[in-house]
């Protein structure tokens, strides 16, 4: 066992390297020149030009600035932006909100994804279970920010029970929408997943014997189904973490958060090339963490998985 | 009280054997000494009737079912699959699946009626009650609880124990039920498990609150011969022990007569006959008990042949006898050789010595054309790597096989590819070795297409022609192996090995995982196939009796060295080695001479 989380954590090297290196070129790859973006119509005078080129090493080859970039980020240095602001304090201002928002997302998707999937299993082809089935695929079938703003105009507008938009101070209560949101997709499939995974698992031989053994129903369904129904769904949850840090841009745009996705967007389209890979780079060792953690979540819950 | 028992046990209704004034029931009819009280019946069936809800209307699986269980008293009940054995054996606990409704009569459980309890009642009843050894011990344990813990749960939920006493508890159990080192085993997971270490545990819950009525549903069924008997022995050896009352669903006549004072016969969800074991087995009445007499696998069963040749002359020798007389096509030359087979296989994780396991330890035989030769051993034996490596599925360490004088191991990649269509394989599990996603023309023209035989016509007319060969109707082509039986599946996947004309079929187990009386079907298909397409058969199986119907030459391999080599008829009447006879012994009901016929 710890030789396989020493194993997965050596992994992390190429992987690291690859995926920095692989972002790093294709933003140098993109089209446009952001220097000259900076100086707008008037354009700037050539010796600034210079100066900024050789500032940011940008007359040097790709693989050595590559290096160069490499450097910084073990020293810390994640360099700065064209206006000369430390790529480390715009990632500090960027990932709390993400954090946040994916964790509460993350949090509502699994407590009632799992909780609906569980009760629509159990009494599969109910009135319950036709319900939330047909609701599910909605929920899936229609865009996010339809979604987004159909809460934000009858919650947030209408009932005014929730803030349209989020506060500075990240509150609960102002968090609590966007992370609906962001979670609603999530959510139905998380319980479409553990509805089948039940409704499949309460048919099984030993769920039979361990009605038979005299237990209540309760026990059974808590002991017998649950567990073995969650190992699918564990592994969706934790692939679901790090796409929700990294894909929240249409939610983040719609409730106004200036989390990660929001920054990401507009550094890719200013070509800055040194938020954008820190931030990837970031967003690859969730990424990478979060699937370690499902695998050895995995086997917790399943005796027969073992890692060597 | 054993004597009395049966006396009053309820005559069925609907037998249609009518025994007036049977010598079978007045055999045991003794009155009950003086002063000495009736016993009241443990469990009483009357008239109980359960339905089915499909799709296409309502099925009826036991009609007008009535029988009584008195304490202590085991008893069987015997049928073929779908005849509504199990259904009873749920309907008794109350977990009869699916759509299932009880439609009439009523199940008295000690004196109070259980027809239509409420959840809570029926799981008072259960576990400390009446308990359940189900039938496949691999299935029925959940692989995400240690052992321990799963018998744990059946003393706490019925409140026998609580916490560190439990467990203790739970490890006596487990003691008791004859699993060995149960201390350490008992934190192991039922993956860890054989078989029949499964089904011991599956007993050790069963037994863990001192039930007085133990349903046993086709307990071993799913395990070796020589462990089946062991664990009978040992369930049998506790329920006397405990006094508990025993009700056995099974399919195998022989098991149901050694192990139940009283079988019950059901078929298509009646009780077509009933009575003590010895009486029904040596004197059945119905027509359909003396066919599952006939077909039971025991020991006086003779060699089957060919139909045709067994209709002109009764009481035929053996085709190993009869080899010199000359048998037809079924002309003697050796057709497949394997000399010095070894195959060892690495262990993951062990260390020194135990890294290697020859799970084949030179083992040479021959197979001479239109014969079969068996392997017979337990699970473990080597006895399956022996077929693989004969398939080519597998790449023996060392020795040879050869293929009508050839060595295998010289043949070019197409030579392979040509040598596979003369040995062609049936497996055992017929649910398993059958893509549930073709239909059964693809799954029968699926080797034609491979080896680009004829046109699609005229591969059309082959597979209905193979159809015709293992008495499917053509009808079938068009189904999908979910709509068929197990015995329907298997003549698929005998009509697929046959479809290249091939030399050799290995049958993997192709038997065991039937009913007797398909078993039987099965078995007489093959003879016929055999002396029709002079084919050599290459038998694996654990089934002694089985070997005794099929085969002319025997094998008996254990820890994957082979342990006696003879003709069937010689290995049978006289086995040199004990562990050849310890094999025989374990044939169920193997002891009790069977009726033969009128």
């Amino acid at each position: 066992m710890k030789r396989y989380v020493g194993r997965r954590l050596l992994q992390l090297i190429p992987v690291f390297f690859g995926a920095t290196f692989l972002i790093y070129a294709m933003v140098y790859a993109l089209p446009g020149d952001p220097i000259a973006a900076l100086g707008g119509d008037k354009g700037l005078p050539p010796a600034v030009r210079l100066a900024i080129e050789k500032e940011y090493h940008l007359d040097q080859p790709l693989i050595v600035q590559y290096l160069y970039y490499l450097k910084g980020i073990f020293t810390f240095d994640f360099g700065v932006t064209f206006s000369g602001r430390p790529v480390v304090e715009v990632m500090a201002d960027a990932f709390p909100w993400t954090l946040k928002l994916a964790l509460m997302a993350i949090v509502f998707e699994s407590v009632f994804g799992i909780a609906f999937g569980v009760f629509a299993g159990l009494r599969r082809g109910g009135v319950f279970d036709s319900t939330v089935l047909v609701l599910s695929l909605l929920l899936i079938a229609v865009p996010v920010f339809v979604i987004g703003f159909l809460l934000q105009f009858i919650i947030g507008v209408k009932l005014g029970w929730l803030p349209v938009t989020v506060d500075r101070s990240m509150s609960f209560k102002s968090m609590l929408m966007p992370a609906i949101v962001l979670g609603a997709v999530s959510f139905a499939y998380i319980l479409r997943l553990t509805r089948t995974e039940v409704a499949r698992n309460a048919t099984a031989d030993y769920v039979r014997t361990a009605t038979a053994k005299g237990l209540s129903r309760p026990q059974v369904v808590t002991r017998h189904i649950l567990r073995n129904s969650l190992i699918p769904v564990i592994t969706f949850i934790g692939a679901d973490l790090g796409a929700l840090m990294g894909g929240a841009i249409v939610t983040e745009g719609i409730f106004n958060i200036p989390g990660v996705g929001g920054t990401m967007y507009k550094a890719i389209f200013q070509g800055e090339a040194a938020t954008v890979v820190s931030f990837t780079t970031i967003l690859v060792l969730v990424y990478i963490f979060t699937s370690l953690i499902v695998d050895l979540l995995y086997a917790a819950l399943d005796p027969r998985i073992r890692y060597e | 009280m054993l004597q009395a028992n049966t006396s009053s046990l309820a005559t069925d209704v609907q037998t249609t054997t009518k025994r007036a004034g049977a010598a079978r029931t007045q055999a045991s009819a003794e009155p009950p000494a003086a002063g000495v009280q009736e016993p009241k019946p443990l469990l009483e069936v009357k008239d109980f009737e359960v339905a089915f809800q499909s799709s296409t209307g309502t099925v009826q699986a036991v009609r007008k079912a009535s029988f009584c269980i008195y304490p202590g008293q085991s008893i069987a009940i015997v049928g073929e699959s779908g005849s509504g054995k199990s259904t009873i054996a749920s309907a008794v606990i109350g977990l009869l699946p699916g759509t299932g409704k009880v439609t009439g009569g009523k199940i008295l459980f000690d004196g109070k009626d259980i027809t239509h309890c409420t959840r809570k009642e029926y799981e008072a009843l259960r576990g400390s009650k009446i308990g359940l050894v189900p039938q496949d011990p691999m299935s029925n344990l959940n692989p995400v609880w240690t052992i321990g813990y799963q018998v744990r749960e059946a003393l706490v939920a019925n409140n026998v124990a609580k916490g560190s006493e439990a467990h203790k508890v739970a490890v006596e159990m487990l003691e008791h039920a004859g699993l060995p080192d149960a201390e350490r085993r008992a934190k192991q997971y039922p993956h860890e498990f054989s078989g029949g270490m499964c089904q011991r545990a599956l007993i050790g819950i069963g037994l863990a609150c001192n039930p007085k009525l133990l349903i046993a549903d086709e307990p071993t069924s799913a395990l070796d011969v020589t462990v089946q008997k062991r664990i009978l022995d040992h369930l049998n050896e506790l329920t006397s022990e405990l006094g508990t009352a025993v009700m056995f669903i099974t399919h195998d006549l022989g098991l149901a007569a050694e192990r139940a004072s009283y079988v019950v016969v059901m078929h298509r969800g009646r009780i077509v006959e009933s009575g003590p074991s010895l009486e029904i087995l040596q004197n059945p009445r119905h027509p359909y008990t003396k066919r599952l007499v006939q077909a039971a696998p025991s020991l006086s069963s003779q060699r089957l042949s060919a139909g045709v040749v067994r209709a002109q002359a009764p009481g035929m020798p053996t085709k190993a006898e009869g080899e010199q007389s000359g048998g037809g096509q079924g002309r003697a030359g050796e057709v497949l050789r394997a000399e010095h087979l070894v195959k060892v296989f690495d262990i993951r994780g062990a260390k020194g010595e135990k890294q290697q396991l020859r799970a084949v330890d030179d083992v040479s035989f021959t197979i001479s054309r239109g014969t079969t030769l068996a392997i017979v051993g337990e699970s473990g034996s080597g006895k399956s790597t022996v077929a693989n490596i004969l398939l080519g599925l597998l790449d023996a360490t060392s020795g040879e096989v050869y293929y009508e004088g050839v060595a295998a191991s010289t043949l070019s990649k197409t030579d392979m590819f040509e040598q596979r269509r003369k040995m062609q394989p049936v497996f055992q599990n017929p649910y398993g070795s059958l893509d549930p996603m073709m239909s059964i023309y693809r799954c029968i023209e699926e080797p034609l297409r491979i080896h680009k035989v004829g046109t699609r016509g005229e591969r059309e007319k082959r597979v209905a022609e193979l159809l015709d060969l293992v008495s499917l109707p053509r009808s079938a082509m068009r189904r999908y192996p979910g709509e068929l039986s197990g015995g329907q599946r298997q003549r698929v996947a005998i009509a697929r090995a046959l479809a290249l004309n091939p030399e050799i079929i290995v049958l993997d187990e192709a038997v065991s995982a039937l009913d007797v009386l398909v078993q039987a079907q099965i078995l007489q298909l093959l003879a016929d196939l055999q002396s029709e397409l002079s084919l050599s058969y290459l038998f694996i199986t654990h089934d002694l009796a089985v070997v005794r119907q099929s085969a002319d030459e025997v094998i008996v391999m254990r820890d994957g060295k082979t342990v006696e080599t003879g003709t069937c008829v010689e290995l049978f009447a006289n086995p040199q080695e004990q562990y050849t006879r310890d094999l025989i012994a374990a044939i169920p009901g193997g002891s009790i001479p069977l009726w033969v016929g009128d």
